[in-house]
């Protein structure tokens, strides 16, 4: 069993308020991705339920437990952090036995986990060479060979996928979710990246400023954000927020529309605007533009378009996929 | 043409930088060389510099004269000693100041720091009589808790700015593996920092076997190290120069060659703080 829960959490560095007041409940075996902006509170976070960070107020529940006053090495969580943290004087194989010798294990347990371990990650080859040897993928496998041998209620991420080049990133994404399939164990995941939380999450919560913007699933957050902040910030071109007359038209202060639900016309449409760039990717074209009266808009268009810089365009959003926004900034149903 | 004038500039150099050894190693060189003279030779005028005639009869003497292996057995066991105990202490308490600072830290370090800017003649009497009535006098115990005591600010502080090197993510992968601290330092921090620990260990125990003004003062006989024995060849009626370079040579010895054998650590060590 791996639930976590958070109540009413805060955490201050001298006077700094970091995190200032966060409610949420993991469930067992769910993928959760913190997500947000540098400085948001995010490692923070995950650093309070590791044991890492002490609360200011607050719990921190494990499996309905308080383990608000435990000890990191008493939570059985795992942890792989940004840097990886292998230990450089040990070989793969001590590094990832590490954990179990602490807990007492024989040597015989050991080096039986040690090696299933390595070759759920392809490190059976590599077992007695020193992190100093491998390259970025491979000790990114040792760290969570490391945190897999333990058997914990769950693993926390945090942002085990920076320091990888993105081809690399991709391929160890789809890992890390395929590991999730297979353990079934709960996960806490922390990135800057909204393309990785939307892809591996079950729940996302978004934090700003050391509170929780809003927690769904990546489509919830998709297709209903709460506000303007999680609006502007799942989703990739940015939505494209609008004041002014055409919100007030509609009975709003903002009026947003992401990029993917604007039509494009060179004849006829709502909003008369001048390319600035089209960016071809030949899987989409995104057009840079500027409305009139209205601001910079960016739409995506499927497949190649033909427009280039200074072309006058027209751009019509899909009323069905509009989302209105009042004007302290929240969602108007 | 650029070339040569920097292969001139590389030999100019060069042969400075060989001069000034030269310069820096002469009195070694000559206390080793006297050594092997007679009395006489040793106070010639003009001075002689190689061609004289040698002989091994000064290091007899000395032998003969005063116990060398006795001092040199006490130099060692108090270098050694009295520097693990101190690292004993001094890695917890290095380890507290690099990760786990409090708003004092820094003014402690600097308070450890200015006790050796204290002249040590200050505290002389006080600490004679201490040891006097504690009869800790002429004890390897005693002399060995001084040398720690003197040692603690330096190792403390060359240990701190090692530790500070050391990733605190690594440290915290390990309290996440369930590691207690004491398994935390052990497994961890000591393998990882095993050169900083040399290279301290190393300048600790020079400074330990070259202390002079303590040992000399509290020690007479049991617990006397081999400053006191090149001490003893001070005589009031004039220095015997020949036999006086044969104890230091004695003196030196093991420790020049402990040196020569580590000098690349102990520059590493005396220059790591500096470089980051």
């Amino acid at each position: 069993m791996g639930s976590i829960q958070l109540k009413s959490v805060t955490k201050a560095f001298g006077a700094v308020n970091v995190i200032t007041g966060v409610d949420l409940k993991i469930e067992n075996g769910e993928f959760a991705v913190f997500v947000g902006p540098s400085g948001c509170g995010k490692s923070t976070l995950l650093r309070l339920i590791a044991g890492l960070e002490d609360v200011t107020t607050g719990q921190v529940l494990i499996d309905g437990k308080d383990a608000t006053e435990v000890g990191p090495s008493k939570r059985g969580l795992a942890m792989v952090f940004q840097s990886y943290a292998l230990y450089p004087h040990m070989s793969v194989r001590g590094n990832i036995a590490f954990a179990l010798k602490m807990a007492g294990e024989s040597a015989d347990v050991i080096e039986q986990k040690v090696r299933k371990a390595a070759a759920t990650l392809n490190l059976t080859d590599y077992l007695d060479r020193k992190p100093r040897q491998l390259s970025g993928g491979q000790r990114q496998r040792v760290a969570i060979g490391r945190a897999i041998v333990r058997e914990p209620k769950a693993f926390l991420f945090d942002e085990p996928l920076s320091n990888l080049d993105a081809a690399l990133r991709v391929q160890m994404r789809v890992e890390i979710g395929e590991l999730h399939n297979a353990l079934k164990t709960t996960m806490v995941y922390v990135t800057h990246d909204q393309v990785e939380a939307m892809t591996m999450a079950d729940k996302i919560v978004v934090l700003d400023k050391g509170s929780v913007a809003q927690i769904g699933t990546p489509l919830d957050l998709y297709n209903r954000p709460n506000g303007l902040f999680v609006a502007g910030f799942i989703g990739s071109p940015t939505m494209n927020l609008i004041k002014g007359a055409p919100a007030a038209r509609r009975g709003a202060a903002t009026i947003g529309i992401r990029p993917e639900h604007a039509d494009v016309s060179t004849t006829a449409g709502e909003w008369p605007a001048t390319v600035r760039l089209a960016e071809h990717l030949g899987s989409d074209t995104f057009v840079h533009a500027d409305a009139d009266g209205i601001g910079a808009l960016t739409i995506r268009l499927e497949g190649e378009a033909p427009l280039t810089p200074d072309q006058k365009i027209y751009v019509t959003p899909r009323e069905e996929h509009l989302h209105r926004f009042d004007k302290e900034g929240r969602r108007i149903n | 043409m650029a070339m040569k004038q920097s292969l001139r500039k590389r030999v100019g150099v060069t042969v400075l930088a060989w001069v000034v050894a030269f310069l820096i190693f002469f009195p070694i060189l000559w206390t080793f060389l006297t050594s092997f003279k007679s009395e006489l030779d040793a106070i010639a005028m003009p001075p002689k510099f190689l061609f004289f005639h040698w002989t091994l009869e000064n290091y007899a003497e000395v032998q003969e004269r005063s116990n060398y292996l006795h001092f040199a057995f006490n130099s060692v066991v108090l270098s050694i000693g009295a520097n693990v105990v101190g690292l004993i202490i001094a890695v917890p308490a290095a380890w507290s100041m690099a990760f786990a600072p409090g708003k004092r830290t820094k003014d402690l370090l600097m308070w450890m720091l200015s006790t050796k800017m204290m002249p040590a003649v200050g505290v002389l009497v006080p600490i004679y009589l201490l040891f006097r009535d504690l009869h800790l006098l002429d004890t390897l115990t005693g002399i060995g808790l001084v040398l720690m005591l003197l040692n603690l600010p330096i190792l403390i502080w060359m240990l701190y700015t090692y530790f500070k090197e050391i990733p605190v993510d690594i440290l915290e992968a390990a309290r996440m593996d369930g590691a207690s601290l004491l398994n935390e330092i052990l497994y961890v921090l000591t393998p990882m920092s095993v050169p900083g620990i040399a290279s301290t260990m190393l300048l600790a125990i020079i400074l330990s076997w070259n202390e002079a003004f303590w040992t000399l003062n509290l020690a007479t006989s049991d617990a006397a190290p081999l400053t006191a024995f090149i001490a003893s060849y001070s005589a009031p009626e004039g220095f015997f120069w020949a036999k006086l370079s044969a104890a230091s040579t004695l003196a030196i010895a093991p420790i020049l060659i402990l040196g020569w054998f580590s000098q690349k650590q102990l520059v590493r060590g005396l220059t790591f703080g500096a470089v980051k």
